[in-house]
């Protein structure tokens, strides 16, 4: 386990170099020159140009730049924006407010999709299997920003429920909306995928032993049947928080959020590589974390499971 | 400032929509209640502005909004849209209009206390004209006598050898008599250069200004204006409080203004039409269609004109569009009326001027090529010899330019038989790349919206060889003897004269079309019970009631 452990850790390494470059590199290559259309219609003084590529060193090459950039990383200093923002401050502000939004769309998706997916598959055919079969898809199909718009103007405007957009406080009532948004399509496939699990080992063997042991249903589904049938379940749930940890473009725009995602699609088009890259290094080590924390859960959840 | 016949033109069309802008308190009796806007709070729209909160330094509008607010400068553009008037000036007195004395009314406070002196201007003027503070708007001191020493740049664009050291980082032209008087000289005569003070480059900045670096400054600036700035959450909102010591104008009647910053314009007008949020300036084009806003908002929807033109303007340094006859027979062949109605529900206008009729000393209709003329468009181009190949209408794709800039290509198309497109470039940055390297190759789309009111913001950045936006290379060496002459005149009223004639020799040449004049579309909330538009249609924080 240490030495897994271990392993897993030290590969992280030549992930975060690779991936660091590559966005250095992508951003970098980006057509438009960064002052070209800071002005609007006007040029921009040659004086500001000249004073601003030679603050960010944009008349090096990308080497340079990169391990210019790399080493103040490594000092802990993300680097200005080029409107004089410390990146430091922009991550600490608006990632707090990203995790927030994730944990409630995960508790979201998780309530409602598992309770989904134990009783449609504890009762396949019935009439709410297919409800949920139907409903499912319906969120499938539609895309993200149909169901934001759809739910913000039915609550919001028409209704008058809940306020349209987030306020700057980030009430946890505020968020359930947007998580709900958020999470609506991670919903239908854990619903999906735990109704399938559980039904499958809903006829295995250890499941009719328990059921002949005269163990009460409940411990039999609580115990036994969904211990077994989380596994893909929580592959999902892991995967998908780190994609809900890097941002939701989207769902952050439609509810006026302030978290990273909006941040990360501002600099790409205001082609500010530093915060592009300072922003994807910490998702990509939050990812790469996320990923290991599922691989160590399974071992948790199935005995048979061990890690050298 | 005396007001030209013309101006007052431009007054009467910018009355008639400060009345429009006010209509909305028509259903209610006159104005607000005094006992709710006392303590009011309002919540507006805004966007997280791109640069730190210093005057000099901002060049868009989202931060140009707050900066209007925060300061107040020598002179101010009223709501109506007419001339300049003196604010925190007294006297702007000049014998030329090369050497100008400048006295300021004494005892006004910048929101930390301190009185707002003469030197607050020489002082800040010359940080930002000084090159190696890079601020972004420098240039708009090069009238100033010893701008060039004070500003250079790298000789060889943007390669291996850097800008030389200036020699000196304050210019010779301007000098402090007392500390309520301070003289400016200019290098060249310049009529208009009193109207130019309202902008927001030429606004004071406090002595704690320069005991701090720039940016530090920007986070929590220190202004002289009706309002004073309170706390910034970036990209979340940005307040503002009533500045309670005040004497330039009218206080707030309000207290608290909190601009929310957002990313989307429909978040925001979600907002607004929920009553969540209290103003928003210009409603998204989703609701335009259909006049969609109009049904959400009822008489809270206001409808105005902005001094702001759209253009189609001319690569002339590509030898295809170098006659003008052929550029004259495109600008005849579009129907703009049609475009005006169909593409834009008539919220914009059909332009038949060459600079905004909203301007002052600007003339209405002197566009002799803005009519729609198939005919006369078919015989010029016959003259002209033709067009051979395909003509590219070029627009920035990140905007919404498509509908009409297609709609441009589809006329002439078919009224001119050229073999005509258009096509969207990503991105503004990649579109206004290629607009500065001069390499377009075809007409493409431009818009221009004045930085000060007057007619002369409208020829010199445009259509003179030297001018700051004149990207078609246009060169007409009478239009630069009319402009230079113009700009030089003694006073206003001779200048507005002798530009209207330059721009008859600009319609001669047609070195771009104006397509049409934009319209604003605003509209607020039910709070709000009176409330006035600036001449650039951002709210007058100082006139709202609740």
């Amino acid at each position: 386990m240490g030495r897994y452990l271990v392993r897993r850790l030290l590969q992280l390494v030549p992930v975060f170099i690779g991936t660091t470059f590559l966005i250095y590199w992508l951003v970098w290559s980006v057509p438009g020159d960064p002052f070209a259309g800071k002005c609007g219609e006007r040029r921009c003084p040659q004086q500001y140009i000249d004073f601003m590529t030679d603050k960010y060193n944009l008349d090096q090459n990308i080497f340079v730049q990169y391990f210019t950039y790399m080493q103040n990383l490594l000092q802990g200093d993300f680097g200005e924006t080029f409107s004089g923002r410390s990146i430091n401050d922009i991550i600490l502000t608006s990632y707090p407010n990203t995790m927030k939004l994730a944990v409630v769309a995960l508790a979201i998706e998780a309530v409602i999709g598992l309770t989904a997916g134990v009783l449609t598959g504890l009762r396949r055919n019935g009439f709410l299997d297919n409800l949920v079969l139907v409903s499912t898809l319906f969120l499938i199909a539609l895309p993200v920003f149909v169901v934001g718009f759809v739910l913000q103007w039915l609550f919001g405007v028409q209704w008058g429920i809940v306020k349209p957009t987030v306020s700057s406080e980030m009430r946890f009532s505020e968020l359930i909306i947007p998580g709900f948004v958020l999470g609506s399509a991670s919903m239908a496939y854990i619903a999906r995928v735990a109704r399938t699990s559980i039904a499958e080992n809903r006829r295995s063997d250890y499941v009719r032993t328990a059921i002949a042991k005269g163990l009460p249903m409940r411990r039999v589904v609580g115990v036994h049947l969904l211990r077994n049938s989380l596994i893909p379940v929580v592959t999902l749930l892991g995967t998908d928080l780190g994609a809900l940890m890097g941002g939701a473009i989207v769902t952050e725009g439609i509810f006026q959020i302030n978290g990273i995602g909006r941040q990360v699609f501002r600099s790409i088009v205001t082609k500010e590589s530093a915060t592009v890259v300072s922003i994807v290094i910490v998702l990509v080590l939050v990812y790469l974390l996320m990923n290991l924390l599922v691989d160590l859960l399974y071992a948790a959840l199935d005995p048979r499971i061990r890690y050298e | 400032m005396r007001v030209s016949k013309r101006a007052s033109g431009a007054l009467a069309v910018g009355a008639a929509f400060a009345l429009v802008a006010t209509g909305c308190s028509s259903g209610n009796s006159d104005g607000g209640d005094a006992g709710a806007s006392k303590d009011g709070a309002i919540t507006i729209h805004g966007v997280q502005p791109e640069n730190p909160l210093v005057p000099a330094n901002t060049t868009e509008t989202g931060g140009g909004k707050i900066i209007d607010n925060l300061w107040t400068g020598l002179v101010e553009y009223p709501n109506n849209g007419g001339a300049p008037q003196n604010a925190l000036a007294d006297t702007i007195e000049t014998k030329d209009s090369k050497v100008f004395t400048i006295k300021i009314k004494q005892n006004t406070k910048f929101h930390d206390g301190t009185p707002v002196k003469a030197k607050n201007f020489v002082d800040a003027w010359n940080w930002a004209a000084y090159s190696p503070n890079g601020a972004a708007n420098g240039s708009f001191f090069s009238d100033i006598q010893g701008y060039e020493d004070v500003a250079t740049s790298d000789p060889d664009g943007d390669g291996p050898q850097k800008a030389p050291q200036p020699k000196v980082d304050k210019m010779s032209g301007l000098k402090v008599l007392d500390d309520w008087s301070f003289e400016v000289t200019l290098a060249a005569p310049t009529a208009v250069f009193p109207t130019k003070l309202g902008y927001s480059a030429f606004m004071p900045l406090p002595d704690a200004f320069f005991t701090q670096k720039a940016e530090d400054f920007g986070k929590k600036p220190i202004g002289n204006g009706p309002v004073k700035f309170v706390s910034w959450q970036d990209n979340v909102e940005i307040k503002l409080t009533r500045f309670d010591d005040y004497t330039l104008r009218d206080k707030l009647k309000i207290k608290d203004v909190t601009v929310k910053l957002y990313q989307d314009e429909n978040a925001a007008y979600s907002d607004l039409i929920s009553g969540n949020l209290d103003f928003m300036e210009t409603v998204p084009t989703s609701a335009l269609a259909g006049e969609k806003y109009k049904a959400d908002l009822g008489d809270r929807a206001l409808n105005t004109v902005t001094p702001s033109t759209a253009f189609i303007a001319f690569p002339i340094y590509d030898k295809r569009f170098a006659n003008k006859d052929l550029r004259k027979a495109v600008s005849l062949s579009i129907d703009r009326q049609a475009i005006s109605d169909k593409i834009f529900f008539g919220t914009r206008k059909p332009a038949d001027s060459w600079a905004n009729p909203l301007t002052p000393g600007a003339p209405a209709g002197n566009c002799t090529s803005c009519k729609f003329d198939p005919a006369q468009a078919k015989e010029l181009l016959a003259k002209a010899g033709g067009f051979t190949g395909e003509m590219v209408f070029y627009y920035n794709a990140d905007s919404s330019h498509k509908d009409w800039m297609e709609a441009v290509a589809q006329q002439v198309k078919t009224n001119l038989n050229i073999n005509a497109r258009a096509e969207g470039v990503p991105t503004f940055a990649v579109f206004r790349q290629n607009i500065n390297a001069y390499k377009m190759k075809g007409p493409y789309r431009a818009a221009w919206q004045q930085d000060y009111p007057d007619i002369e913001n409208w020829v010199n950045p445009l259509f003179t060889s030297t001018g700051s936006s004149n990207d078609g290379k246009y060169v007409n060496p009478a239009v630069d003897a009319g402009a230079k002459e113009a700009s030089a005149a003694a006073d206003l009223e001779a200048s507005h004269k002798k530009f209207e004639e330059v721009l008859k020799l600009v319609d001669e040449d047609v070195p771009t079309i104006p397509i049409y004049f934009y319209g604003q579309q605003a509209g607020h909330s039910e709070k709000i019970k009176k409330l006035e538009l600036t001449n650039v249609g951002e709210l007058d924080l100082s006139s709202v009631e609740l």
